[in-house]
């Protein structure tokens, strides 16, 4: 019963991250077997770290950004939604409505979305623009300077939505009795949230962190949808993809950069089993 | 909730309460044209002909509106073709994942804990990685891997809309033993615990006893993985390589390109890809929801 699965589970997903390191260590391009020849260390490492490769730290750089921007602008603005809709207030349910909708989008409808609205010439904001007199509009998905932060806010379309259903959800969870008895002790509105509801969270808050930051990581459609990851919306998935993609097949140094990226998704998976086997009844 | 019943005795007080309703729905309602003019301005583009856009601009009052773009997206772009690569894909994947997540849920609390948990965390942990981090020898395992002729024409697990499935049920049964794990552990171990002393088989009390009561979690989860596998775009970029196989979310990538000097049928398409989503939006909102905040408030 749990035999299958599991060596299902280790033979494609285990294995194959386990061989992305053995292969980091070579210079394999795809091509014939592997000998002792294409053993070369730490090599593919060395070219990623000092720069040689120069798309490296500007992807490590895009990847912190989108986490940044996640952690601090979607996130807290989800957990905002949460908060403004968890009271009884009239249509409540319309306006969660809407911040669902992009939830259940993939995030390649997203993106095409998106470029719609960022389109030079066919897209809403710049046609706007031009509308109200700006002569030269920016070239939102084009500019290598200004990419990023539009697919940031395409991303967060959908991340708003979908941190403040988790948020509403634990909401729910807390106990109306203690939020009850600090209003009667005369706290604020705010003051009710920042001091009860939300030390009361503090389960779903890991949660939600963890969520954001495995989300940052996987960044990927929305960025390749657009323009296939390059010109400024580098990310360390887009590289290993091009990796592949590309005619010269570096395998060796795809999996190193897939190495970094399994190295950095280790620290909230790792938060997130600990909370989990915390939770466990012994 | 609050205190409207008597604005007249405190005025201040009430005033300022009502100064925060209004900031409060001004906010709201900003936020809620925000979020929904991205999808209505695709909408809008998807129902206008090419020539009066070009003639007009595009944001401009509509004279003509109609759904010819839905109509030559849905024959030029082979919607018909994509859709149905979709389901073969989705829908096996879904019904397998559920099964063996469902089983492995119900196994592991047969085990010791120490067991018990180590399975979990690598289900777990396994569906959290990105997808990128595994694809490099993935991509190279599918090149090597025989498949029986019978499930793959080129005998090989790489192009296969087998292969896929296969991918799709190894990356998501993490999730979804996780969620029905936790959510087993709230049934009462005496049901399970009477139908063996009567000599009643493990496959039997997880088809007649377990399988029933995890309904709701399983509706959930259903409706979630749906949306999940249909929306994905990675896996058939990279495993699939004939264009006429891919489902239609990887499909789009290639529609982008054929779509391109045609920004309505563009948006068209995009619009068609996301219908059964919608739908699932529609109709199973319910079920959606609490798939994804079982994941996230369990456990």
């Amino acid at each position: 019963m749990i035999g299958i699965p599991l060596f299902l589970d280790i033979a494609l997903i285990w294995g194959p991250a386990i061989a992305s390191i053995l292969l980091s260590l070579t210079n394999w391009n795809g091509i014939g077997g592997i000998t002792g020849k294409n053993l070369i260390g730490l090599r593919n490492y060395q070219d990623l770290f000092s720069g040689t490769y120069p798309f490296f730290w500007p992807a490590v750089a895009h990847n912190l950004i989108w986490l940044g921007f996640l952690m601090f602008v979607a996130t807290p603005l989800g957990i905002l939604m949460a908060v403004l809709l968890d009271r009884e207030i009239r249509g409540s349910r319309f306006y969660q409505t809407v911040f669902y909708i992009p939830v259940v989008l993939s995030l390649a409808v997203i993106g095409i979305i998106w470029q719609l609205q960022y389109s030079v010439d066919n897209g809403l904001i710049d046609n706007a623009l031009r509308g109200v007199g700006v002569a030269n509009p920016p070239d939102w998905f084009g500019d290598p300077s200004l990419n990023l932060w539009a697919a940031l806010v395409a991303a967060s379309w959908r991340h708003v939505g979908y941190i403040m259903i988790l948020y509403l959800a634990g909401l729910k969870s807390v106990d109306p009795a203690i939020r009850e008895a600090a209003r009667v002790d005369g706290a604020s509105e705010r003051q009710v949230f920042v001091h009860v509801v939300f030390p009361a969270m503090q389960p779903i808050n890991v949660v939600i962190v963890v969520i954001t930051a495995i989300e940052a990581l996987r960044a990927f459609d929305i960025a390749y949808i657009i323009n296939g990851g390059r010109n400024g919306l580098e990310l360390l998935s887009t590289l290993i993809t091009s990796s592949m993609l590309s005619e010269a097949s570096r395998v060796g140094f795809g999996s190193a950069i897939a190495v970094v990226l399994l190295v950095i998704s280790l620290v909230p998976i790792v938060i997130f089993l600990g909370r989990m086997m915390r939770e466990e009844p012994r | 909730m609050t205190a409207t019943a008597h604005p007249t005795s405190i005025t201040g007080r009430a005033r300022r309460i009502r100064m925060r309703r209004v900031l409060l729905y001004g906010f709201l309602t900003l936020m809620a044209v925000a979020w929904l003019v991205p999808l209505l301005w695709a909408i809008y583009t998807a129902l206008r002909p090419y020539a009066e856009t070009q003639a007009k601009g595009y944001v401009s009052l509509p004279t003509t509106l109609s759904i010819d773009n839905f109509v030559n997206a849905w024959s030029t772009g082979n919607f018909p073709q994509f859709y149905l690569n979709s389901l073969i894909v989705t829908i096996p994947a879904v019904i397998i994942t559920l099964t063996i997540a469902s089983m492995v849920a119900f196994g592991v609390s047969k085990f010791s804990w120490r067991f018990n948990i180590l399975v979990l965390i690598l289900f777990t942990a396994g569906n959290l990685l990105p997808q990128q981090v595994i694809i490099v020898p993935l991509y190279r395992l599918y090149l090597a891997l025989p498949l029986p002729r019978l499930v793959s024409d080129n005998g090989l697990f790489y192009d296969q809309y087998f292969g896929i499935a296969v991918i799709h049920i190894a990356f998501q049964m993490g999730f979804c033993i996780f969620v029905l794990s936790n959510y087993m552990k709230t049934l009462s171990p005496e049901l399970t615990e009477a139908a063996l002393v009567d000599g009643a088989s493990v496959v039997r009390i997880w088809w007649s006893i377990i399988l029933p009561l995890c309904r709701p979690a399983l509706a959930a989860l259903a409706t979630l993985e749906f949306t999940f596998i249909y929306n994905d775009f990675f896996w058939a970029l990279i495993l699939m390589k004939t264009g006429l196989k891919r489902p239609i979310t990887s499909a789009l990538q290639n529609l982008q390109g054929q779509f391109y000097t045609d920004t309505n049928m563009l948006a068209a398409g995009a619009m068609l890809a996301a219908i059964p989503t919608i739908l699932v939006f529609i109709a199973l909102q319910r079920h959606f929801i609490s798939g994804l905040t079982l994941g996230a408030t369990k456990g």
